[in-house]
């Protein structure tokens, strides 16, 4: 394994007042160039466990690193210069053109007040341009549909020149189409431009067909860690989500169909 | 010509007409000469010491209205917050109120009892909207500005109302706001007070820009997100005080032209700041010339003023950008 871009050792995060860790005991590695799928049920832990890797909590107990440094000790800017992140939600308070909100993703590079320069739009312009947005540059976000929209969020991660790209449940309420697209332009930020990518999602068959590394999350705890072929079995798909599945394989990844109840125990034990 | 061109003639247009325009009826010649102190010498007086102070007042006021609205409603992500929105109003007006009541003299009481008023209501709003220790929730802060603001509003209700009436009628103009009391000294004040807080906003726009998007795609994105809300909070404050202090309360600047610039221009601060300073102090010193003009001897709460001009035009934004 190379070097890591995430570490966690152990790590735990109890939100204030909660009766449970919503992370517990955590540890995982995301390696530089790999693309990995933080997988789970709603409610699992993933969304606690990213805002962990990236800083954002800080965990009650153990350890983050982030590029081999405690994640703490990072400024927020240090970090946006390096990690690109494409949240759930997010609405504009108020009315953005679309090229003005991914020259936002310059922030980390530009500061507070600097004008930005020509490096800058070029790098807003071939953001765009990965992003199949090119053509939005110049709507108001408040217009723009939903896979619009999460194309122009994806440009702004893009914009930021980061090493790390990641998708949190970014795609969660958009359709097929636009979550594949989301993850296709993931896979070959890290193919072909040596980036490397996290998939958050609940969306387990998707993902496994795009990433090199599954990391199975539930009830707070990594249930397994590794490639899709290994980790994706039946029983951990079963424990997860709490339904019995039969598991296929199309070109080498396991996929899972969930049963119906007359057809349980029809090809297999229950 | 440029947009900030146009803004730049619209503020010394407002200026000049501030200038020349006063219940003493001054020719505009005798005006000139007197701002460059000659002619007699209560017409330099007049000039000099009573309209140009007063006009520049004005303009900086209304600058740092529209500046600090513009920001507090990208910190709390709300179009409708003003800069009075945090319980400042209640504070400063019961300060005012207060000493104005009590009957306690001095040019500078008044003011500062109002400073003080208003530091108090903010340092209680911030310490109600300060969660889990260390976070500060904005939706509180909204609500716990709305509360503390209505409480003391109820305290300078009770005291008017026990108050004799040649009290009432100074409060209540106090309440309105107003520039009559400016003067060389307020404008050095309230310069001294401003001008940090509005370098220290002005410095932030960019993070402003990440702030509106919502405080984790901001944190995301390099905002120190916790730092740069108090940050804002407290220079929006200090600067909103230091208006109210010399100026009483004047509503509507502060709420409406951040909207219009957003509407005309855009909502990215680094444009926003600098364009609503110039509209807020130019429509702030024409609303005041024509509150002191309109109705001589007698003259009109600016914010009267203010709000009368104010809310048809930019009725006709809304509708214009609607549409």
């Amino acid at each position: 394994m190379g070097e890591l871009i995430f570490e966690a050792r152990g790590a735990s995060y109890r939100y204030a007042g909660a009766a449970t860790e919503a992370v517990s005991r955590a540890s995982l590695a995301v390696p530089r160039g790999e693309l990995v799928g933080i997988v789970g049920p709603n409610g699992s832990g993933k969304t606690t466990l990213l805002r962990l890797l990236l800083g954002a909590l800080t965990p009650t107990a153990g350890e983050m690193r982030a590029f081999g440094q405690p994640v703490a000790t990072w400024k927020r800017r240090a970090l946006a210069r390096r990690i690109g992140v494409v949240v759930q939600r997010e609405e504009p308070t108020f009315p953005l053109r679309v090229r003005e909100t991914v020259a936002l993703g310059r922030y980390p590079h530009v500061g507070a007040m600097r004008a930005l320069g020509a490096a800058d739009h070029a790098a807003v312009a071939t953001a765009l341009a990965r992003a199949d947005a090119t053509a939005l540059a110049d709507r108001w976000t408040a217009t723009l549909s939903g896979g619009e929209w999460q194309r122009v969020r994806l440009a702004r991660a893009l914009a930021q020149e980061p090493e790390v790209l990641v998708l949190d449940e970014a795609t969660a309420n958009l359709d097929l189409r636009h979550e594949m697209e989301a993850f296709e332009l993931a896979a070959e930020m890290v193919r072909a431009h040596g980036l490397t990518g996290v998939l958050v999602t609940h969306h387990v068959n998707l993902v496994a067909r795009f990433v090199d590394r599954l990391v199975i999350i539930d009830r707070g705890e990594v249930l397994a860690m590794g490639p899709p072929a290994v980790v994706l079995t039946r029983e951990a798909v079963e424990r997860l989500f709490a339904w019995p599945v039969d598991l296929v394989h199309w070109r080498g990844v396991p996929q899972f169909v969930p049963l119906r109840r007359a057809e349980r125990g029809a090809s297999q034990e229950p | 010509m440029s947009r900030w061109a146009a803004l730049g003639t619209l503020a010394v247009l407002a200026l000049a007409a501030a200038v020349l325009v006063g219940p003493a009826e001054l020719g505009p010649g005798d005006t000139l000469r007197a701002l460059g102190g000659r002619g007699d010498h209560v017409t330099v007086a007049i000039v000099r010491d009573l309209r140009v102070p007063r006009a520049l007042l004005a303009f900086l006021v209304g600058g740092s209205l529209a500046v600090c609205g513009a920001v507090l409603q990208a910190l709390v992500r709300n179009p409708l917050a003003d800069p009075y929105l945090l319980g400042l109003s209640g504070g400063a007006g019961l300060g005012a109120v207060l000493v104005i009541a009590l009957g306690i003299g001095g040019a500078w009481a008044v003011p500062a009892a109002a400073a003080v008023g208003a530091i108090a209501a903010v340092v209680l709003v911030y310490r109600l909207a300060v969660v889990a220790g260390a976070v500060l929730d904005t939706r509180i802060l909204l609500l716990a500005g709305v509360v503390v603001g209505s409480f003391a509003a109820a305290l300078v209700g009770a005291i008017m109302a026990l108050s004799p009436a040649e009290h009432l009628r100074s409060a209540l103009l106090w309440l309105l706001g107003g520039f009559d009391a400016a003067s060389w000294q307020a404008v050095g004040i309230f310069g001294a007070y401003a001008v940090v807080p509005l370098a220290l906003l002005v410095r932030e726009s960019r993070p402003l820009d990440l702030l509106s998007l919502g405080e984790e795609p901001a944190r995301f994105l390099g905002a120190d997100v916790e730092p740069l809300k108090r940050r804002l909070y407290v220079a929006a404050s200090v600067l909103t005080a230091a208006a109210v202090a010399v100026s009483g309360i004047i509503g509507f600047v502060g709420l409406v032209v951040p909207h219009a610039i957003r509407i005309l221009w855009g909502s990215t601060h680094r444009a926003l700041l600098p364009a609503a300073f110039l509209l807020g102090g130019a429509l702030l010193v024409a609303a005041d010339a024509v509150a002191r003009t309109a109705f001589a001897p007698l003259s009109l709460p600016v914010g009267v003023v203010t709000a009368v001009v104010g809310v048809p035009v930019f009725a006709v934004l809304v509708r214009r950008w609607a549409s």
